[in-house]
């Protein structure tokens, strides 16, 4: 009873807070809201038995991405941002097909069939820690995709760094060598 | 007890606000912050299924996701960043060179 009171409550702030995040004139207040639906997804994770996901959704989600997300649009115009029109020119037939899809997604929810259970109930999960429980899984049917999460994060990290360079040579704030004058230059 | 139905309507709803926001906002921003809310959906959805099916497949690959979210985000990001420095603007509706 109190799980489902838990449960209602959740939903509720994380359907209002994403509705206000697509919504919102202003992009800080967007990311902002987005950051409340985080907390209350962890939230959803606690109540599943699910703590180790929990607390990696309010590290890496919270703490990490968005903050990155709040980094670039400080970046941008945001004065210009909140006085201009903040949806494209064919929004309401986006609506429209958004609602649909919704709608058809839900109507497909019903015929669910769960498939075979795994070997992981929750009681099993309790005595080991989650967290034991996850990392046996992960580092020993998942050993693949953990070494390729790896490279991934290694191609985000050198990516980033070559695609955020500023490489172009701005007379106004150019600080690199070619400005200074060289060796032969200062000879003669 | 939690119906497992209660967390899957949940995860539509949450995933077609996500489209919502893709198809309707201007601002590329907002777009990719849409994407981390359709992933968000995705990822309770695995989670859910995972506990209900005894099993840890489903947050394994929930953990995976996480980590493919936060590099999509940096690369999305730093894209942003080349965009804005090069069209000066983040609207997606202004960047229409190839347009005849």
């Amino acid at each position: 009873m109190i799980s489902q009171l838990i449960f209602l409550y959740c939903a509720l702030v994380i359907i209002s807070t994403a509705l206000l995040a697509v919504r919102f004139h202003n992009p800080v207040y967007s990311v902002l809201s987005v950051l409340v639906l985080f907390f209350h997804i962890a939230g959803l994770y606690l109540l599943l038995n699910a703590e180790f996901l929990a607390a990696i959704q309010i590290i890496v989600y919270a703490g990490g991405i968005l903050i990155l997300y709040l980094f670039v649009l400080f970046l941008v115009n945001l004065r210009q941002e909140i006085k201009s029109q903040r949806f494209v020119a064919h929004h309401r037939l986006s609506t429209v097909i958004s609602i649909i899809l919704g709608l058809s997604l839900l109507a497909i929810i019903p015929y669910f069939k769960l498939g075979a259970k795994g070997n992981y109930p929750v009681a099993r999960i309790e005595q080991l820690t989650h967290t034991k429980a996850i990392g046996m899984e992960i580092y020993s049917t998942f050993i693949l995709p953990f070494e390729l999460a790896g490279l991934i994060l290694l191609i985000a990290v050198i990516g980033g760094l070559v695609l955020a360079r500023n490489d172009k040579t701005d007379p106004a704030d150019d600080v690199s060598d070619s400005a200074a004058p060289t060796i032969s230059e200062v000879q003669e | 007890m939690i119906p497992l139905s209660w967390y899957m309507v949940l995860a539509t709803i949450l995933f077609s606000i996500g489209i919502y926001g893709v198809l309707v906002r201007r601002n590329i921003i907002i777009m990719f912050l849409s994407i981390e809310l359709m992933l968000n959906a995705v990822n309770l959805n695995l989670v859910a299924m995972s506990h209900y099916l005894d099993s840890l497949r489903g947050q394994s690959f929930t953990f995976f996701i996480i980590t493919v979210a936060a590099a999509e985000a940096a690369i999305g990001l730093g894209l942003v960043i080349v965009l804005f420095r090069n069209k000066k603007t983040v609207y997606v509706d202004h960047i229409n060179e190839l347009k005849g």
